[in-house]
């Protein structure tokens, strides 16, 4: 939706210099930018060792955007094509799988230290579960606001494969006033003084049987970025849980108090998660389940469609694990709605594929898609607001013109 | 560019081969990361900025902010008294101003 038309523009572009230029370079051809359609939208598109062209949003640490149209060619997003979030510099560049360990500690009867081969002898377990970022489609508040000024890219659904935590913690033996289990992987501060990432859950969740060790992704080892060679799995819940290259499970008999969880990541604490644009919350507890979203892959904005004949619109929907019930479809800014054709059903934690045949009238159309999901969440018409710009999931709204 | 991209994808697939099935790799997977895509732009106190910011993060962390009237000087004093605050960043007092000064009028 959002680089579609950039790469429109940018083909354009490429156009003339074709017909001025003599030497063609096919990953030039791609465009060096994309703009995202909001201020300050420009950036980079990068080349990374395992990763195909994604949107550079940082350098160092990197965090790369998946272009939108990846959306579009299935259920699954491609590993090569899953974005990439990281807080601190302090990221680990080489990793022996032969000598690397995840430690479980803390109020548990055994501490242990587990090796990849011994995670990978203990039974598997596996899910489907979109990882979307906190902050996925923050470009898009207004009024704006800091951090990473992403579109819709932030997001990517993979089948998971690992050892369930549960049983991880149950090998370790959870003492009785454990209350929190916290997360720490490889990367770190440059600087001492910088809290190091470290995420917490409460012992229920951790033992809810689902809440992963995972070591591979769609099939293959995870990609270095993705955290290699072990990753929390956290379904339902935004990304910041899905600790990468995870190596310290610490058992606490409190609520943990480390800056990523107490300070950073929280929403304000009321019906909306939200408050009155520009105002800061009263209360905010830690951020948890996805919103309910839903996006049109097959048209981007400003795209030409045909008029008077059918034309399929496809896209996805998902959920913070109850699941998506429907997904309906308006061709005339709001006004009708008609339920699309659900697609195969991976799971409740996985994007929902739809579809649904339209026939436009010559002239502009805006096409907007809501999601329901089985817990009778559905998404607002008009976008809520939070200081940290998090939890974003309007109904989306794509412009085109039939012709 | 072309080494760096090809080198680690080599290791890895060393890797994969040794841990898929036995786990007798033989080598740490590496993986090299590609040059900086942006620097700090030209401007006042270029050098303390490329320092104290540049020593934790990339260019492009500031770039990439909103822009406009409402991110001026009283939104880049808070994200450096957040980076000093929070972050623990050991920027010097008497470097602040000349930072943010920077900020206002590349950003």
């Amino acid at each position: 939706m959002i680089d579609r038309r950039a790469l429109f523009k940018q083909s354009g572009a490429l156009l003339v210099a074709l017909g001025t230029a003599a030497v063609f370079d096919p990953l030039r051809a791609f465009a060096d930018t994309v703009t995202l359609p909001f201020d300050n939208g420009e950036r980079p598109l990068v080349k990374y060792p395992q990763k195909r062209l994604m949107i550079g949003m940082t350098s160092r640490p990197p965090q790369l955007e998946t272009p939108f149209s990846v959306f579009n060619d299935g259920p699954i997003t491609p590993n090569d094509a899953f974005f990439v979030r990281y807080h601190l510099a302090g990221i680990p560049l080489e990793i022996d799988p032969d000598t690397f360990t995840v430690e479980v500690k803390g109020n548990v009867d055994k501490p242990l230290k587990l090796s990849l081969a011994e995670l990978r002898r203990m039974p598997s377990v596996e899910i489907v579960a979109v990882n979307e970022c906190s902050g996925n489609s923050r470009g898009f508040f207004e009024p704006r606001v800091a951090g990473g000024q992403l579109g819709n890219g932030a997001m990517g659904n993979a089948r998971w494969k690992g050892v369930s935590l549960k049983a991880v913690l149950d090998r370790a033996g959870v003492q009785k006033d454990a209350r929190q289990v916290t997360f720490n992987g490889l990367d770190g501060p440059i600087v001492d003084k910088t809290p190091d990432f470290v995420k917490a859950l409460d012992i229920d969740q951790a033992r809810n049987g689902e809440v992963m060790l995972a070591y591979s992704m769609n099939g293959q080892d995870l990609p270095f970025l993705n955290g290699f060679p072990v990753r929390l799995v956290v379904p339902g819940y935004y990304g910041t849980y899905w600790v990468k290259h995870l190596s310290e499970i610490t058992v606490i008999d409190s609520v943990f108090d480390g800056y990523w969880m107490k300070t950073a990541y929280r929403i304000p604490d009321n019906d909306c998660n939200c408050t009155e644009p520009g105002t800061p919350p009263k209360t905010t507890i830690p951020i948890g389940r996805l919103t309910v979203r839903s996006f049109i892959t097959s048209v981007g904005n400003d795209a030409k469609v045909a008029a008077g004949q059918p034309i399929t619109l496809k896209g996805i929907a998902f959920d913070g694990g109850t699941g998506i019930k429907e997904v309906a479809v308006s061709t005339d800014d709001g006004k009708s709605w008609t339920p699309a054709k659900l697609g195969q059903d991976l799971g409740k934690y996985s994007f929902r594929e739809w579809q649904l045949p339209v026939t436009l009238a010559a002239g502009p159309h805006e096409l907007k898609v809501r999601a329901t999901n089985n817990g009778g969440q559905t998404q607002p018409m008009k976008p809520l607001w939070n200081p940290a710009g998090y939890l974003r999931n309007v109904v989306e709204t794509t412009r085109v013109t039939a012709t | 560019m072309k080494r760096s991209i090809l080198l680690p994808l080599a290791a890895f697939a060393v890797s994969i081969l040794g841990t898929g099935i036995a786990a007798v790799s033989a080598k740490p997977v590496t993986y090299v990361l590609p040059d900086e895509a942006t620097a700090f732009k030209p401007g006042p106190n270029l050098e303390t900025v490329q320092g104290n910011c540049g020593a934790c993060h990339s260019a492009d962390y500031i770039a990439t902010q909103p822009q406009g009237p409402a991110f001026k000087k009283a939104f880049w004093e808070a994200e450096v008294t957040k980076m000093i605050k929070v972050y623990g960043a050991p920027i010097d007092e008497a470097d602040v101003p000349k930072i943010v000064e920077y900020l206002v009028q590349v950003y």
